[in-house]
């Protein structure tokens, strides 16, 4: 698929019906990733659509972290930590939080839709809220189709 | 060039169930440095793990990765198991394809088997990139600090020095005692306070590793884990303790009168005074607020009639600075402010009390020695309302928790009054009753039936009143109809909140604490004496509405965790660290600022450039304070200081595999 391709509207009309979006999930260790883990505990289902990568703390995602993906063909980012105020490290997330409203501002300047950012407070208690944002994520990111806007080779690779 | 191990585990059916394990472990043979892969039925079992080490050798794998349940499940197993096979445990890493895979998408075999894959895929990049990581030790200091003598404090305090560590209590009270001292009797076998608590207040006294630091606050916390540097201020008592013999007359020839705190204004002391007759230590502090000496610069009778010359106006606050392994918070609480409830008087009524002032009401060496008397015009009450959950339960003009105690010692203020007085009548408003507690129920039971108690679930409207009487209008919800009490008295069971000042010691020490101030512990069902802060434990109403049963019990707990660190000479720290690359770093300091852990400094590198010496500054981390938590590496402007185990070129490795 050639860039002009991509960016052609018929081109994105092309996706096929049962298309699933792929979206990386940063999840914090102590807050989202014990959440998800009890999210499997409790047999609660979502869409196989995310792939979570394990950080100490969501003040440890560098927005460089999140470029790279969109850059590598990830159709979402979801950056998850601790409820503010509950941090394991006392204020990473609070670090989070800026650096997400600044991404989402870079992205719509750079004609990127801000939905494919997304950040989440999900509590290592919270296994409902946690198959609740991945299936509402999952929609929205089906809705807005792949990422095809900031790619690079290896992505036509990956989809070829 | 790496040589990666792949290991997919089927977990029973947990695993193979739903992911194609053998499509895994097929899959991962293509993927770039990997040299061997394979499944098995259960890789964390005594046979798979012989079969990572045995492929370790065999293939000659650096690396390894196990396709398996949660990290936070297996991880150390599988760290042991290839320490063991002589490889650095940071090697390893896992792909959780079992909580986070097999679990979740039952439904889905071939898309769960994708996302195995893709989980496996990000496991290896990220491996290959892992580097060996070495446990370092920093010594510990053997002494402990307890800070808060009340009953939690005591009883950790004990405990340890029991087992023959050093410990400080800093008591801010000029006296240990805390909030039992308070009490009269407790529940549910009514055994007298004071009687259970000041033996234990004697051994602590007298323990010789125990140090008493009354009239004393913390200042200040520095250092970690093993070695906490605290500052201690020690408010000046005017006395001097050394010389004091504790006689007394000091008390009784000072001129000043205030309202008594340990009395709740029942009651009043001098301005020289020890809180309660059996105060340790029994000696007293001059109150320099209210001293008229202080005030005016005159008077000085206390000085005058000391026998042993023991008065000193000259002492000034003492700072002392001292170097602890393990600290056990153990602060308490105080009670609600009722006075926020109109429909209560706003604390206006002279017989509308709070169930502490009751304690002191009817306790023997209290104000009105044991008669009970009610404070307007001392007649005997005979009319007596409760009124539960003044505060507790309340999101609208209180705290949204349930205090835990009120249900059970309104019970017991019932009893006791129907102890002294035989023919009063006690009435109790409440919403539920709570009794979880060994023997508790039983004691509910027989307030009722024994006490002839009548409890009315309800809320009680409005107290006005009238004459000499207090008229208590309420609900009775399980009549349906209104109901007015006339009361001589009215107790409210105001809820247990968290110490004004709770917040500011959290920050000091650097602990959590919830929307209440109650300090947060590390996990609330498997940790619930430890804090986020290692070496930092808590125990009793600190860390939530307790009664003393479960405070001990804390205590206890904390004292054994805290015993536990302290009777090694040495602990090992998490190698997961910030490190700086000196070279490139600018010493902006940045991340001296962003660390949570004051974890960072500046400090000034010389170096030879150009045959000219050239100083400069450069960020350095201390690797027992730092947790790892990586806001410095995201933070810093040239990327000169990284986080080992999750390096940016490790996470970017992981975000390209999963795109690949």
């Amino acid at each position: 698929m050639s860039v002009n391709e991509a960016l052609d509207p018929k081109a994105s009309a092309q996706t096929p019906e049962d298309w699933q979006p792929k979206i990386l999930v940063f999840a914090c260790n102590w807050c989202t990733y014990a959440g998800a883990d009890l999210t499997g505990l409790s047999r609660l289902q979502y869409p196989a659509t995310v792939r979570i990568l394990r950080v100490p703390c969501s003040g440890r995602v560098n927005p460089q972290f999140v470029i790279k993906a969109f850059q590598k063909g990830v159709d979402a980012v979801l950056v998850c930590g601790c409820h503010p105020g509950d941090c394991h490290y006392t204020t990473g997330n609070y670090y989070t939080r800026r650096r997400f409203l600044l991404m989402r501002r870079l992205m719509e300047y750079i004609g990127l839709e801000p939905e494919r950012l997304q950040a989440r407070w999900i509590s290592a208690a919270e296994a409902p809220k946690f198959q609740q944002v991945i299936t509402e994520v999952t929609e929205q990111i089906r809705a807005l189709g792949p990422n095809r806007k900031l790619r690079d080779v290896q992505w036509q690779q990956w989809n070829s | 060039m790496k040589r990666v191990g792949v290991f997919v585990c089927h977990c029973g059916t947990n695993i193979a169930g739903t992911v194609d394990c053998a499509k895994v472990a097929e899959a991962a043979k293509d993927f770039p440095n990997v040299e061997y892969s394979v499944d098995y039925k259960y890789m964390c079992s005594e046979p798979g793990q012989e079969m990572i080490k045995q492929a370790i050798q065999e293939h000659k794998l650096d690396r390894i990765v196990v396709a398996s349940c949660s990290p936070r499940m297996h991880e150390p197993t599988f760290r042991n198991c290839v320490e063991k096979a002589g490889l650095n445990p940071y090697y390893v890493e896992m792909a959780n394809i079992r909580e986070h895979c097999s679990w979740v998408h039952p439904n889905e075999k071939e898309r769960a088997t994708e996302k195995a894959i893709d989980l496996v895929k990000m496991a290896v990049a990220k491996a290959v990139k892992n580097q060996p990581l070495q446990k370092t030790t920093i010594p510990v200091t053997d002494r402990a600090l307890v800070i808060g003598g009340g009953i939690a404090g005591i009883q950790a305090a004990l405990d340890l020095a029991n087992a023959g560590h050093v410990v400080d209590i800093v008591e801010r009270e000029p006296s240990i005692g805390g909030k039992m001292a308070q009490l009269d009797k407790t529940f549910p076998t009514l055994d007298c306070s004071a009687c259970i608590l000041t033996p234990k207040m004697v051994d602590a006294a007298g323990h010789p590793n125990i140090n008493l630091l009354t009239y004393s606050e913390v200042e200040k916390v520095d250092g970690f884990v093993g070695n906490f540097d605290v500052t201690i201020r020690q408010r000046a008592r005017s006395v001097k303790m050394d010389v004091c013999t504790g006689c007394g007359i000091c008390m009784e020839k000072c001129p000043v009168k205030v309202d008594s705190e340990f009395e709740l204004g029942l009651a009043k002391r001098r301005a020289i005074y020890t809180p309660f007759p059996q105060a340790i230590p029994n000696k007293p502090v001059i109150d320099r607020e209210h001293c008229t000496y202080f005030i005016k610069g005159k008077c000085g009778i206390c000085s005058k009639v000391c026998p042993a010359g023991a008065i000193d106006y000259t002492q000034q606050d003492e700072l002392i600075t001292r170097r602890y392994g393990a600290i056990i918070v153990a602060t308490g609480f105080t009670l609600f402010d009722h006075s926020v409830y109109g429909e209560y008087g706003y604390g206006k009524y002279p017989d509308v009390i709070t169930g502490l002032q009751f304690e002191r009401l009817i306790n023997a060496s209290g104000p009105t020695m044991g008669k009970l008397k009610r404070p307007s015009d001392h007649k005997e009450p005979k009319n007596i309302v409760i009124i539960t959950c003044v505060g507790s339960r309340d999101e609208t003009k209180g705290k949204s928790y349930c205090s835990r105690t009120c249900c059970m010692y309104s019970a017991k203020h019932a009893s006791l009054i129907r102890d002294k007085i035989k023919d009063s009548k006690v009435y109790i408003f409440y919403m539920d009753m709570r009794t979880p507690g060994k023997g508790y129920e039983e004691f509910y039971d027989r307030s009722r039936e024994v006490y002839g108690t009548q409890y009315i679930r309800g809320r009680v409207s409005k107290i006005y009143p009238q004459n000499d009487k207090l008229i208590v209008r309420g609900e009775d919800t399980l009549l349906s109809q209104p109901v007015e009490v006339e009361a001589d008295l009215v107790i409210l069971a105001t809820a247990m909140v968290a110490q004004p000042d709770a917040d500011k010691l959290a920050q000091k020490i650097g602990i959590g604490y919830d929307k209440d101030n109650f300090y947060t512990e590390a996990h609330p069902k498997l940790a619930p004496v430890e804090t986020h802060t290692q070496g930092v434990y808590l125990a009793g109403a600190c860390q939530g509405p307790k009664d003393i049963p479960d405070s001990v019990a804390q205590a206890s707990a904390a004292a054994a965790k805290a015993c536990a660190l302290l009777s090694k000479p040495e602990i090992l720290t998490e190698p997961i660290v910030s490190e700086v690359d000196e070279k490139t770093c600018a010493g902006c300091g940045t991340c001296v600022l962003i660390c949570p852990y004051k974890a960072i400094d500046l400090k000034t590198l010389t170096e030879r450039i150009a045959g000219k010496t050239v100083e400069r500054k450069v960020a350095t981390v201390n690797e027992g304070l730092c947790q790892g938590c990586g806001a410095c590496t995201v933070a810093c402007r040239s990327g000169s200081i990284y986080l080992k185990h999750y390096t940016d070129e490790q996470i970017l490795a992981e975000v390209n595999a999963l795109c690949l």
